[in-house]
């Protein structure tokens, strides 16, 4: 269902923390002086005492979170993508990923949207390191109400959790987030001539291609991947098994990423051309709509791609 | 040989760097104070009218930090504009690159790249972008993600000695950026290597992204830390040319350790919204914000016109905004 509605994850996850926070006093937060950004500070104002801003330190943030964790908390470390990940990478590795620490990373103003901030700020990168993490649990939503329900789980479930949020507003995809489910992949529409399978903001676009393409009688499945790690292989099988043919979609490099994944499933499992709708190399500053469109990453990319792959899947 | 203009000829390090006679050559005295100060003011003009044309970026810490960086570029730095390049420059690394305007309006004033590229600042396709990127005439380092600055500028400093060269390395860091771990990495390493040639200049304006410093977390005692860690620190008014300039002097002439100057300034300086309020840390000014602090900076309607044109701003934008600042 895709309505007019928009929402901002990050704000989503702020209003969710909050809520979580009245739920269970075992939950804290820890950040690095960007907790407005990160709408971290709507829970930090009603539980300043379980609420850490370390500045921007995110080695020690990462660390704090793990002995925290330990303890017996459940710490929500929240900053942008870019510093949640590759900057404290091996204190996540060793002390979270390796010790199945109950660490939620909550990573804000992820990809290219972030726009006019240039490249330093946008986490390209973060799917793949994030997913070279046994155990690690790694989280794309889609839309507001699936970044709740995804918040909700990452609190409920032990283990290490990475969400990879963004800055913009998104469209509201589902009426609620009950439809997520760990692990699980979404069939967001059928269709039986091939499958768009997208992660993040690029779940709407391959939804709008998916409409275009109806118009011309291709009848695209889309399925949403929020869970990047554990992967659906079921559900991406199927997909290459009934429908043939693959496009995948995503805000992030191309390698190590959904597309990279999914190729990796599709290969070992049931070969089917792929095409993938990703980034190639580092972006630039500019407006976040100006990015995509010259980056490749609009429905337009997607409905490209889904007419290459077809062509292929015909030979 | 490198070709070298006049601000680098006559580089040699005097003790008095504002003296027209000791600095630069006759065709480029450097400038006096009183000029200092009309420089900087025309910096924090160029600053507001970029960030506000971006709608996006960090005034707050570009105006805190611009006297320090004019010093820098006019008085102490032996530098050649038409030669970023050129091997034995002095180096400037900021660290801090979220407040790339306050360099790039200073590389812009000192004929790096032309003052009209300042009104592509975050722009598509434009070489100034958001945080400070290797690619842009002068600038030294890509920075952005806090903390990586100090490191990078010891770097350069080991390779200068190894290589035999008189250059110096400077780098500008924030206060808040200081909760970096890395810094005091780089600070360890730093005095361990001896690194005299270095000069490290903090931005104490006592505001990091979200709030005040002593509320995120607190650097006190600053001047101790850094000199329990092996540097030399001079401690000063950031906004005093003749403090920047004594206390720049003074860090060349320090042998065996490297000098850290703790800069006190003020966040947004120049700017009665902005000066001391984090909200200004990264939010550009709306147009009417922009007609006001003009005004505050010190520029006429006339003036800030001028200076658009200069920036390659277009006659109807020139005369919308300009047209929100008080009468004369
Ligand atoms: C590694 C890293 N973490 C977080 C950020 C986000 N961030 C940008 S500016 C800033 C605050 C910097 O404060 P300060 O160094 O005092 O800068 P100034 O006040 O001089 O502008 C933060 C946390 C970043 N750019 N890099």
């Amino acid at each position: 269902m895709v309505t007019r509605a928009a929402a901002v994850t990050r704000e989503v996850f702020g209003q969710t923390l909050l809520a979580l926070g009245k739920e269970n006093p075992d939950i804290v937060a820890v950040g690095g002086d960007l907790n407005v950004s990160t709408f971290a500070y709507l829970f930090g104002r009603e539980f300043p005492a379980r609420f850490f801003d370390l500045g921007p330190a995110e080695q020690n943030m990462m660390s704090i979170a793990a002995g925290l964790a330990f303890s017996g908390k459940i710490p929500f470390a929240n900053t942008f993508a870019v510093f949640g990940t590759g900057r404290p990478y091996d204190q996540i590795r060793v002390g979270i990923a390796q010790t199945g620490a109950n660490v939620k990373i909550i990573g804000s103003h992820s990809g290219i949207t972030v726009g006019e901030d240039g490249v330093s700020a946008q986490a390209i990168e973060d799917i793949a390191l994030m997913c070279a993490l046994p155990g690690f649990h790694v989280i794309v939503p889609s839309d507001g109400p699936e970044t709740a329900q995804a918040v909700r789980v990452a609190a409920k479930e032990r283990g290490p959790f990475y969400l990879r949020l963004s800055r913009l507003a998104t469209p509201v995809l589902h009426a609620d987030g009950s439809s997520f489910r760990l692990g699980r992949a979404e069939v967001m529409r059928q269709g039986l001539d091939l499958t768009l399978i997208a992660c993040g903001i690029m779940v709407a676009a391959a939804l709008e291609a998916a409409e275009t393409l109806a118009r011309t009688g291709v009848q695209a499945r889309v399925l949403n991947v929020a869970t990047l790690q554990p992967l659906d292989r079921e559900a991406i099988l199927q997909a290459a098994r009934e429908t043939g043919a693959i496009v995948t979609a995503e805000e992030h490099y191309i390698n190590g990423g959904l597309g990279s994944m999914v190729a990796s499933v599709v290969a070992q499992g049931y070969p089917a051309p792929v095409e993938m709708v990703a980034l190639h190399r580092y972006a630039e500053s500019g407006a976040p709509a100006q990015l995509l469109a010259k980056y490749g990453l609009t429905a337009a990319d997607v409905e490209r791609a889904a007419r290459r792959v077809m062509t292929r899947k015909g030979k | 040989m490198v070709s070298v203009t006049s601000d680098a000829r006559g580089a040699q390090r005097s003790p008095s760097p504002v003296k027209a006679s000791s600095h630069g050559t006759p065709t480029t005295p450097s400038p006096n104070y009183r000029q200092l100060r009309e420089i900087a003011r025309a910096v924090r003009r160029d600053i507001l009218l970029s960030i506000t044309e971006a709608g996006s970026g960090h005034p707050g810490g570009s105006l805190s930090e611009a006297d320090i960086l004019v010093a820098l570029y006019w008085c102490v730095l032996r530098h050649d504009p038409r030669n970023p390049a050129w091997g034995d420059r002095d180096r400037l690394i900021l660290s801090k690159g979220h407040a790339c305007p306050g360099l790039y309006t200073v590389l812009a004033h000192r004929g790096y790249f032309p003052k009209a590229d300042l009104s592509t600042f975050r722009k598509l396709g434009s070489h100034l972008q958001g945080h400070a990127k290797m690619g842009t005439p002068g600038v030294e380092m890509s920075s952005g993600s806090l903390g990586q600055g100090l490191s990078f500028g010891v770097g350069v400093a080991l390779a200068g000695r190894l290589d035999g060269r008189s250059y110096r390395t400077y780098v500008l860091l924030g206060d808040g950026e200081c909760d970096e771990g890395q810094v005091w990495e780089a600070a360890m390493s730093a005095a361990h290597y001896k690194v005299d040639t270095l000069t490290a200049i903090v931005d104490r304006n006592r505001i990091q992204n979200d709030r005040f410093t002593r509320e995120v977390m607190e650097l006190e005692p600053l001047d101790a830390k850094w000199r329990a860690f092996g540097w030399r620190v001079l401690e000063i008014d950031g906004h005093s040319f003749p403090a920047l300039l004594r206390a720049l002097r003074q860090a060349q002439e320090t042998e065996g350790q490297p000098t850290v100057i703790i800069a006190r300034t003020t966040k947004g300086k120049g700017v009665s919204f902005m000066e001391n309020n984090p909200a200004f840390h990264g939010r550009a000014p709306t147009k009417e914000q922009l007609a006001q602090a003009l005004g505050e900076v010190g520029f006429s309607r006339a003036e800030a016109s001028a200076a658009m044109k200069e920036l390659g701003f277009p006659e109807a934008k020139i005369a919308e905004w300009t047209g929100l600042m008080p009468e004369g």
